[in-house]
């Protein structure tokens, strides 16, 4: 075995991880506390990449283009929670996924509509293009490197918030228990509002991470959402702690079986069944693995506390 | 009664010349209109309204009715808008179809159920081949043909060790297949990544990386081709590692690719700067209504609205004639942007492959040229499986 090839594809597991993380730690936070499925957090990450996309043209700057989009998700979320969402809290599971798959398409025609149907490109400033020599002679994309040091930063900003601060407190306890939280008094409705504009702009940085790497696209987010719930699933729905573990998990799997499994199964079987079984069993493994913690731990590795 | 024999049937004869001449001539088209791969569906039905303006929107005088539908990228909405067409909207060809998996899962609706079928892009090996069928033809190339042409210029150039990337689908397989069948040098690497899930190719990088290929070869169409070079350049690998492509560069992707693909090479049947009359006059005219060079899938779109004219045509508008319009076909008898061809036995086209490579034109815009000819009159290797013979 190669080593070095293992280092390498040991970071581009952690990369993907990292990215999934910041998808479901937001999706996470809305299934646990407001009990809302939301098929259209994939639509908040394509919102993500489409705004940095703009403001970057504007500004001609992505660090610039980036930072406003921030807000901006975070804003649009906060908007769509008002309008769309609030109604939905009442309601059964079936109609959450019904509007919210609404909410999906709407947003792609809403896209193809402002944006047009061929996406957008964000151009990398050009120390950030090309690639960066780490230790032992690996050769790794600078622009890689950043999501993994912005995703490290933004799980560890979560952490003091969640476990340090009054508003984190409210979370931990909403997502313990929901009705304990509203019988203290507290105010609920703009909790998941907070809690709400949090996930979308969380969303929102996924998007515009992975944006310079893959391109903006309509229905960009509806790949990586699928992933993303297996992640808040293996996880523990309502965990953040949860989320960052089984989303480095599900990475780092996804990426070592894309990269090994042609080779081991060339040891056992001919070439052409290892070709044509490899794509088939790598794409597989995640979902192995979620039957596999649901079967032995039913509400994931990290539930929260009394849920 | 009162009318007499002859008199009934000379009202008859009447009603019915009466509807043979008004019918309208009905095409079904089925492509890509929404998400991702939404711009090249909606670039092959600029290309279709452009073939019906140049041809004054009128096939042997009768009007012509377009139904474009979309497969939404997947095999089953494809199957199920095309058994739309065929029985709700009784169409009398059903043509487009971007996607090998789309066009297999689609074709037994269409074939022996009256229309004609005509494939504007893909070119699964089956239909080629075993299933070749005297109702369907394809106005663009056999999946293997191009990367067949692949793997010469890779010999010519010396290439020893070659890593190949490709989608694992039906067209990918074949592409693969295809590059296999002619390079004679060692194939040290291959990946045949999820498709379309898979946009990601960091594991698949490293590894081409750590394998020290001469080369890389891939076939990525749409946009998982644009995230290709991006990520390819990103890894730094571009300048390292020759790359090499078939169908993953276009119009669509080379003005946001830029840089990234100047100088890259590929094989095609086409390209914008083929030199011939029609060509010309549809690269301009197709420039001129849309802003943009054509990509491939547009000059195909073009061709397969060309053909079905000759059949009408050659019929006279009689669209219950089929012998006629198959017949007429076959002949290839009508102005293609690739010049004048031939059909093989299979109804396949044996045409030109080409060397192609990203330029820029005389406004800056990149695209592509010709460098040169790599096959004449190349037929495709699944021709002989097909039974058929005319």
């Amino acid at each position: 075995m190669n080593w070095i090839l293992l280092l390498e594809q040991t970071l581009n597991g952690f990369q993907f991880g990292i990215l999934l993380f910041l998808l479901a730690a937001g999706l996470t936070l809305i299934f646990g506390i407001m009990d809302l499925i939301n098929l259209a957090h994939g639509s908040l990450y394509m919102m993500g990449a489409y705004f940095a996309a703009t403001f970057t043209q504007w500004t001609d700057s992505f660090l610039l283009g980036a930072l406003l989009a921030l807000p901006a998700c975070m804003l649009f979320g906060v908007i769509l929670e008002r309008i769309a969402l609030r109604t939905l809290y009442t309601r059964s599971h079936l109609d959450q996924v019904l509007a919210t798959f609404g909410l999906i398409l709407f947003f792609n025609e809403f896209v193809r509509l402002i944006w047009g149907p061929i996406g957008l490109d964000i151009p990398l400033p050009g120390l950030l293009s090309g690639s960066v020599e780490l230790f032992f002679g690996i050769r790794y994309p600078a622009f890689r490197l950043v999501i993994i040091a912005v995703g490290i930063l933004v799980a560890f900003l979560l952490y003091l918030l969640v476990s340090k601060t009054r508003i984190g407190m409210l979370i931990r306890a909403g997502a313990s228990n929901r009705q304990m939280v509203s019988a203290l008094g507290i105010n609920i409705n703009l909790l998941y509002t907070i809690v709400f504009g949090l996930g979308a702009a969380l969303a929102g940085l996924a998007g515009l991470m992975a944006a310079p790497i893959m391109t903006v696209e309509i229905g960009m987010g509806e790949e990586i959402l699928i992933v993303t719930f297996v992640v808040i699933v293996i996880g523990g729905v309502g965990s953040i702690k949860g989320a960052f573990v089984a989303a480095l998990i599900v990475g780092f799997i996804d990426t070592v079986g894309r990269s090994f499994l042609p080779d081991i199964l060339g040891l056992f079987f001919s070439n052409d069944v290892a070709d044509t079984a490899a794509p088939a069993i790598s794409s597989m493994l995640i979902y192995i693995l979620m039957a596999l913690i649901l079967a032995i731990k039913p509400q994931g590795l990290f539930p929260p506390k009394g849920a | 009664m009162k009318l007499g024999i002859l008199g009934t049937l000379s009202l008859a004869a009447m009603l019915i010349s009466q509807v043979a001449l008004a019918e309208t001539v009905k095409i079904g088209f089925v492509t890509t209109l929404t998400g991702g791969a939404g711009a090249i569906g909606n670039d092959m039905r600029d290309a279709v309204e452009l073939a019906l303006d140049h041809l004054g929107r009128k096939m042997g005088g009768s009007d012509v009715k377009m139904f474009y539908e979309d497969d939404t990228f997947k095999p089953a909405v494809g199957k199920q808008k095309t058994e739309k067409l065929v029985k709700k909207d009784k169409v009398h060809f059903v043509t487009g179809y971007i996607w090998s998996h789309v066009l297999l899962a689609s074709r037994n609706s269409v074939v022996g159920k009256g229309p004609f079928m005509i494939t504007s892009n893909a070119g699964p090996g089956p239909v080629a081949g075993k299933l070749c069928h005297e109702d369907f033809f394809s106005t663009s190339w056999q999946n293997d043909q191009t990367t067949m042409a692949m793997g010469e210029v890779l010999n010519q150039l010396g290439i020893k060790n070659l890593y190949i990337m490709a989608p694992n689908y039906a067209a990918g397989k074949s592409m693969v297949k295809g590059v296999s069948r002619t390079f004679k040098g060692k194939i040290i690497g291959k990946d045949m990544t999820k498709f379309p899930a898979q946009l990601d190719f960091s594991a698949e990088l490293a590894k081409i990386r750590a394998a020290k290929p001469d080369a890389v070869f891939v076939f990525y169409p749409g946009k998982h081709g644009m995230q290709f070079f991006k990520q390819y350049s990103q890894a730094g690998l571009k300048g390292e590692i020759p790359l090499y492509s078939a169908f993953t560069v276009d119009s669509l992707s080379l003005p946001r690719l830029k840089d990234l693909a100047y100088g890259s090479l590929m094989t095609q049947f086409w390209a914008p700067d083929l030199d011939n009359a029609v060509n010309k006059r549809f690269v301009a005219d197709y420039r001129k209504k849309t802003g943009r060079y054509p990509t491939f899938y547009a000059a195909q779109s073009y061709d397969t609205i060309m053909l079905i004219n000759s059949a009408v045509t050659a019929v006279g508008g009689d669209l219950s004639n089929k012998d006629g319009m198959r017949n007429a076909m076959r002949k290839a008898n009508f102005p293609s942007i690739r010049g004048p061809f031939k059909y093989g036995n299979n109804h396949f086209p044996i045409q030109n492959f080409y060397l192609r490579k990203v330029v820029k034109d005389a406004d800056g815009n990149f695209t592509t040229s010709i460098v040169k000819t790599v096959y004449t009159n190349h037929q495709d290797p699944y021709a002989k499986d097909c039974k058929m013979s005319w």
